[in-house]
């Protein structure tokens, strides 16, 4: 037993030692998956971009369960990854309860919130996507012609709500006799990946006088903007940019770039500033909405001079989006 | 709340129960014959990918459609082999085959498409087609009973027809045919089965087949009718509830149909209205959703009449020497 011990000890150390020499970085994926088209999406292709152009390697992982985010986090800190970057507000927790046991290793979470005065190797990297949404909230009021648009949200968690107030905002403020409608898919992770559901909502919307349809809700936006585009209404896609999914029928694209987040954690990798959390706003461009050829005909010159007026004054700090996690309310939406 | 409203709240429970009442009919059949099926999840899901892969690649939703059977077919062999001829333990068979198909399907779908699990989306004209049923617009206008028939009836896909059509025929199949009695009488009682000279073996690997096809076209119906394509996971729970919709219809067909429409009829209302306001209480979405399972579990206690399954089901049969 004993000498079974050693031998386990030694391999163990072993594994370890050749790990630490590497100092990679890695990437642990929220539930939605890696592929989800949308905010893990826009994470991996960060990753990719910085392999590429710097020719480093890392490690990354999709995990299955909610009881696989600590052993994820342990697993990549005692192999030596570093730092490790982490996407999904769920994660925070087992970040909270990992970081104090790996001094060494930085830790990254994108959408979720670590107190940087308890953890001094943590960053935690917030968006302002009530900004970006209020943006998009714009675009949705003005190019609605029966004064109803909607959202669908994936699970019902304060974050999609931040989404869902910071559009409302906009939708209200570019057309003041809109009514916003507003739905959520589900109270579980499943919640994510139901495209059936989304295009279920996205039709009892569309009765209900919805011409725009706001999705932010992982694989379950698929369904929505599936049937925004087959009922001639248009939609708007979340976190990358959605726009080519149906050419022509997707208004714009809320852009949250987690892909820039990701790449810069990996390119600053061991000397990563930690112990602050940092927020990518308009003015950080980490968050705006997507213009390209496929969505170029639906946006008028009036819409996007109303929009990049917005914007400016956003930065500039003339124009205040209420934050739904500051005070966990909404002025113009109720839920 | 106008009849426009709730002819669309009823037209949306008809599209949400139809995959659960072809999943629960197959269940109904395999556990009727003493075989516990958990893996209608797996099942329904592996045939929404194929179904929706071969769609595309061949532009033949028929050809789609086969293929979902035949996927979900080889599943319902995997299990009949682990629970009738090897007589391993039911569950523990129909768990893994949906943790099977949640990453085979996934799996495939990326060395195929490289989409991320996705398959491509499928082409308007391919998909299963919203049937017209006749007069639907010239009936339209007659009151109630023309919205009815041509907004509400009328207007789904050929799988959701035959997906109804199936209740009629499960009962007739179960109840009026010799191979019928034979089957549930498999699930009570499979000695006496075997005493009279037919083969348990074979009656039970023909109500796991059955269980199968039903399951694949309720994939299809999935990734070819509602959706246009496949998305990981997208059956999101489905066969469970068509598990906890057989268990609530208490094995019988009519039941069965009732259960699931009413199933169905609990997520549109969740769906549509997201807190209902009845006179001052305010009942929340969470709890429309969560209400199928605790009728379930209300029905499983014996508050309303007594759920009993077949008594030779979960146990596989041996022969007495």
């Amino acid at each position: 037993m004993t000498f079974m011990k050693t031998i386990l000890g030694t391999a163990a150390a072993l594994a370890l030692s050749a790990g630490a020499a590497l100092a990679d970085p890695a990437l642990i994926y929220d539930l939605g998956g890696k592929f989800d088209k949308s905010f893990n999406e826009a994470a991996f292709g960060g990753a990719e971009r910085w392999a590429q152009e710097t020719g480093g390697t890392y490690k990354d992982i999709e995990i299955q369960s909610e009881a696989q985010r600590e052993q994820a986090l342990r697993r990549f800190a005692e192999a030596g990854f570093n730092p490790v970057v982490t996407t999904g507000f769920a994660i925070a927790g087992s970040i909270d309860a990992v970081a104090a046991d790996y001094p060494d290793t930085k830790f990254v979470t994108i959408d979720g919130w670590v107190d940087p005065d308890k953890h001094s190797n943590v960053v935690s990297i917030l968006f302002s996507e009530h900004e970006g949404s209020y943006l998009v909230g714009m675009m949705a009021g003005m190019a609605s012609e029966s004064n109803t648009v909607g959202f669908i949200g994936g699970m019902d968690i304060p974050l999609i709500r931040k989404f869902a107030c910071g559009y409302a905002q906009g939708v209200v403020a570019a057309n003041p006799d809109a009514k916003v409608v507003s739905n959520m898919t589900g109270t579980t992770p499943a919640a994510w990946n139901d495209p059936v559901k989304g295009s279920e909502l996205a039709r009892a919307q569309i009765s209900q006088g919805a011409d725009v349809i706001y999705a932010a809700a992982g694989g379950t936006g698929i369904g929505v903007l599936q049937t925004a585009a087959k009922e001639n209404i248009l939609s708007i896609g979340v976190d990358s940019n959605q726009n080519h999914m149906h050419p022509g029928q997707v208004l714009t694209s809320m852009l949250k770039r987690v892909d820039v987040a990701v790449f810069d954690s990996m390119t600053a990798g061991a000397d990563l500033e930690t112990g602050t959390v940092k927020v990518f706003g308009l003015a950080e461009e980490g968050v705006g909405y997507a213009l390209d050829e496929n969505n170029a005909p639906l946006v008028s010159d009036e819409m996007k001079a109303a929009v990049d007026a917005a914007r400016e004054q956003i930065i500039a700090g003339d124009l205040k989006v209420h934050d739904y996690s500051s005070d966990d309310s909404c002025p113009v939406l109720k839920f | 709340m106008d009849l426009n409203t709730i002819i669309q709240v009823l037209d949306s429970s008809i599209r949400l129960s139809t995959p659960l009442l072809l999943a629960c009919l197959a269940g109904l059949f395999s556990e009727r014959a003493g075989i516990f099926d958990i893996g209608l999840e797996g099942k329904m899901l592996i045939a929404a990918f194929f179904s929706a892969a071969i769609t595309f690649t061949s532009g033949n939703v028929w050809l789609g459609l086969l293929a979902g059977i035949g996927a979900s077919l080889a599943l319902s062999a995997i299990h009949g082999l682990a629970s009738i001829t090897f007589r391993g333990n039911q569950l523990i068979s129909g768990v893994a085959l949906n943790f099977l198909a949640s990453g085979l399907t996934v799996l495939i779908a990326q060395n195929w498409f490289k989409q991320g699990g996705r398959t491509p989306t499928i082409p308007e004209e391919q998909r299963f087609q919203e049937i017209t049923l006749p007069f639907a617009d010239a009936l339209r206008d007659i009151p109630l009973l023309g919205p009815i028939y041509s907004d509400l009836l009328s207007g789904h896909s050929a799988l959701a027809y035959i997906a109804f059509a199936m209740v009629p025929l499960t009962w007739w199949v179960l109840f009026r045919t010799r191979f019928g009695l034979r089957l549930r009488a498999v699930g009570e009682a499979p000695d006496a089965v075997d005493t009279a000279g037919v083969s348990v073996v074979g009656l039970r690997f023909a109500a796991v087949a059955i269980c199968g096809v039903l399951c694949g076209v309720a994939g299809a119906y999935l990734a070819t009718s509602l959706q246009a394509g496949f998305v990981k996971e997208m059956t999101a729970g489905r066969g469970y509830i068509a598990l906890a919709a057989l268990i609530f219809a208490k094995w019988r067909p009519w039941y069965a149909l009732i259960a699931c429409l009413l199933f169905g009829f609990l997520q549109a209302v969740a769906l549509r209205f997201q807190n209902i306001d009845l006179g001052g209480i305010v009942i929340p979405v969470q709890a429309m959703e969560a209400l199928p399972y605790i009728l379930t579990v209300v029905i499983l206690a014996g508050f309303v009449g007594k759920a009993i399954p077949p008594r030779a089901g979960g146990e596989p049969y041996v022969k007495e020497r």
